[in-house]
């Protein structure tokens, strides 16, 4: 089976990153290919990490209030490159009344503050398994 | 501290003790067999005077105000006057953070603490790309002198005393809040109050850099020695471990960090030719307040002692004042869980208590739903009425530090200064803190704590009540939470960009030159700024002059 690649991401100015950079080494510890952007990447700059690393799900890590914004615009960008089917979750200080919004833009999946690092795992595995199995294997 | 035979016998007893301990623990046997600190401290099972064998009464504690300042900065402490109750605060436009500042000064606290938003600390206008979303989310926004006219406005600056968490742009802060007060007939050298200006910091934990750490390091001495003759009772640092802490240190990587970043700022002010009793007297410190209620607190009498003798044996300082540790502290923000949020209060209640029995100079305490959003008014006011609890009810405060002598927080005191000397020594083996920062090295060691916490926390070996254990259903009932108008960054752009039409643009631009000038010949770059602010000239527009002096930083990724 070929290991998947996942980009995680800190959109906007906010300098938050024990969560984004925890989240990145579980993944790895599972056995995914991970590549961390570093802070202050712009939506289009994510976008083009994206691509270039051939990515199979996105995760953006944000605590300054700004999600709505920046993940629409995130979400819109993977739309015109062609690869809106790259999945995105979302983590940090998300009220809850903002989650419906965030799925509602295209969101797969938002985890709020104490959610287990098994969970975002186990998430991020059935969710690439969904993929596979969609598209006949790889 | 004990006579020979007295600890003679004592030694005898407590072998017997233990003896006889062991057939008891076969049948009933501790919770765990050992017990620690997330520092890696050992918790004994009992401490003795055995434990303190070594120590000195007068060497190692002292009196209060008087070296190593073990028990405190002043000889009265609280007795004399209580803490500063200091709320951070700050969100969305000048007009709205004024009233939440009125209302808290209406509450009884006594003194401001500015939040700042994202763009602001970054340098960015409000109108600029890279601020779209974040214009007043997490702070105030201010782009020029205006907004802090507006901010202050029926506040006299000389009577109150502010700190503002402001780091790379502090000295546009510094300079925007000084000619306010002018402006209000304030005499800049009558100001109170404390710009974080922490740049080291930023690059290890909180991520607000924008130049390389050389041309940093310069503005904070420019700033030390601008002070240190006209505005002597501003503090013109906070450096900062709790953001280190927040980011996954442990207590004693918190003090180390601290520490070994004041080290640098000193000796890069040394060499700038200034004297440490002077500018000594101006340094404060930030900490966080976290769980472990006795390991904090043994943290902050530690934390005391080690730069006393810091400064005095490392940089040879004789002024008693320039000796002194003061220290602002905040409850830990990263405890709050967004489970259950109600028992958030409780934690607040025992760290803030941990900082008051530390001997803290002044306090923020979270409020219970900050892990769900920003802080609503209700919120704030039950954080300030825990302080206020803990200062007027629970008498903790009538005594200097109560709990000096206790066997278990004196050892505990002792074994986290040692553990900080031997990072300590790590760092300067490695060259320093700037050096070790540019290699990784520190931003390795905090990112490797905040991981294994987390897998402790996974485990169930560090129990989180409500999320990891006790849990209930019913989760996620806040429906109050602060919302920050999104019109904000509509009314702000609009407000800039008429201001940048309305304004002397040839005063302007002149001011600007000139800073531009005094960068690039290595004066001091403070006066200049002044002159800047004075003319309305926006801290993006000043911001970008000083980037193109002295560029921009790029992090190496470590992970």
């Amino acid at each position: 089976m070929r290991i998947f690649r996942i980009l995680i991401a800190k959109p906007g100015l906010d300098g938050h990153d024990r969560g984004a950079k925890v989240v990145a080494h579980a993944l790895r510890d599972a056995g995914f290919e991970v590549i961390y952007t570093g802070l202050r990447q712009t939506p289009e700059q994510i976008v083009r990490t994206a691509v270039q690393e051939d990515v199979d799900l996105i995760g953006l890590s944000i605590l300054s209030g700004a999600h709505l914004q920046l993940s629409k615009k995130v979400i819109e960008l993977l739309k015109k490159e062609g690869i809106e089917d790259v999945p995105v979750f979302v983590g940090g200080i998300i009220p809850q009344d903002d989650v419906p919004q965030l799925l509602q833009v295209g969101v797969k999946k938002v985890f709020g503050p104490g959610t287990p690092l098994s969970e975002i795992v186990q998430e991020v595995k059935s969710i690439l398994q969904e993929g596979v199995t969609k598209t006949g294997g790889a | 501290m004990y006579d020979k035979e007295f600890l003679r016998n004592l030694s005898e007893k407590a072998k017997t003790w233990e003896e006889q301990l062991q057939a008891e623990l076969r049948k009933f046997p501790e919770r765990s067999e050992k017990f620690s600190t997330r520092s890696g401290i050992e918790i004994k099972r009992v401490y003795t005077p055995l434990d303190l064998e070594v120590m000195d009464y007068l060497k190692d504690l002292g009196m209060p105000g008087e070296y190593p300042f073990t028990r405190g900065v002043q000889r009265t402490m609280y007795r004399g006057r209580f803490w500063t109750m200091r709320q951070y605060a700050g969100f969305g436009t000048a007009e709205e953070t004024n009233n939440r500042f009125k209302y808290l000064l209406q509450q009884g606290q006594t003194g401001l603490s500015v939040a700042f938003d994202l763009p602001t600390q970054m340098g960015y206008d409000s109108d600029h790309p890279l601020a779209q979303g974040e214009v007043g989310r997490v702070g105030v926004a201010v782009d020029s002198l205006r907004d802090l006219e507006i901010l202050f406005d029926g506040i006299p600056l000389k009577d109150v005393s502010t700190s503002m968490t402001i780091n790379s742009t502090a000295v546009i802060l510094l300079a925007m809040y000084a000619v306010t007060a002018q402006k209000q007939g304030a005499e800049i050298s009558e100001l109170r109050g404390t710009i974080q200006n922490d740049v080291l910091k930023e690059y290890i934990a909180r991520g607000t850099y924008i130049f390389p750490p050389q041309p940093s390091m310069r503005i904070i001495t420019d700033i030390f020695e601008f002070c240190s003759k006209n505005m002597p009772k501003w503090n013109t640092i906070s450096i900062s471990g709790y953001h280190i802490r927040e980011a996954g240190a442990d207590a004693v990587q918190e003090l180390a960090f601290t520490f070994c970043d004041g080290i640098a700022y000193v000796e890069a002010a040394i060499k700038s030719g200034l004297d440490p009793n002077v500018f000594g007297k101006q340094l404060s410190f930030f900490f966080a307040a976290h769980n472990n209620f006795l390991e904090e607190i043994a943290k902050f009498r530690a934390a005391r002692r080690i730069w006393a003798k810091i400064m005095k044996e490392r940089f040879k300082v004789t002024n008693p004042e320039a000796l002194k540790l003061r220290f602002h502290t905040q409850t830990g923000g990263s405890t709050l869980t967004a489970q259950q949020p109600l028992n958030n209060i409780v934690r607040v209640a025992l760290q803030a208590l941990s900082a008051v029995l530390g001997g803290t100079q002044s306090l923020h305490t979270n409020s219970f739903d900050e892990a769900l959003g920003l802080p609503t008014e209700e919120s704030v006011q039950v954080a300030l009425r825990t302080q206020q609890i803990i200062a007027y009810e629970s008498g903790v405060a009538d005594t200097v530090d109560p709990l000096a002598g206790s066997f278990a927080i004196e050892s505990l005191t002792n074994e986290i200064e040692q553990k900080v000397w031997e990072y300590i020594e790590k760092i300067d083996s490695l060259g320093g803190m700037v050096r070790a920062i540019e290699t990784g090295y520190v931003q390795k060691e905090i990112h490797n704590s905040a991981y294994e916490q987390q897998v402790a926390v996974e485990k169930k070996e560090q129990i989180v009540v409500g999320v990891n254990a006790f849990q209930t259903k019913q989760e996620h009932q806040m429906k109050n939470i602060l919302k920050v108008d999104p019109s904000v960054e509509e009314r702000q752009i609009t407000t800039v960009r008429k201001l940048k039409v309305e304004r002397d643009n040839n005063a302007v631009r002149g001011t600007l030159k000139d800073l531009k000038e005094a960068a690039k010949d290595g004066k001091n770059i403070v006066p200049y700024v002044f002159d800047a602010v004075r003319a309305y000239a926006t801290l993006g527009e000043i911001s970008d002059t000083l980037r193109e002096v002295f560029g921009e930083y790029t992090e190496s990724m470590i992970l």
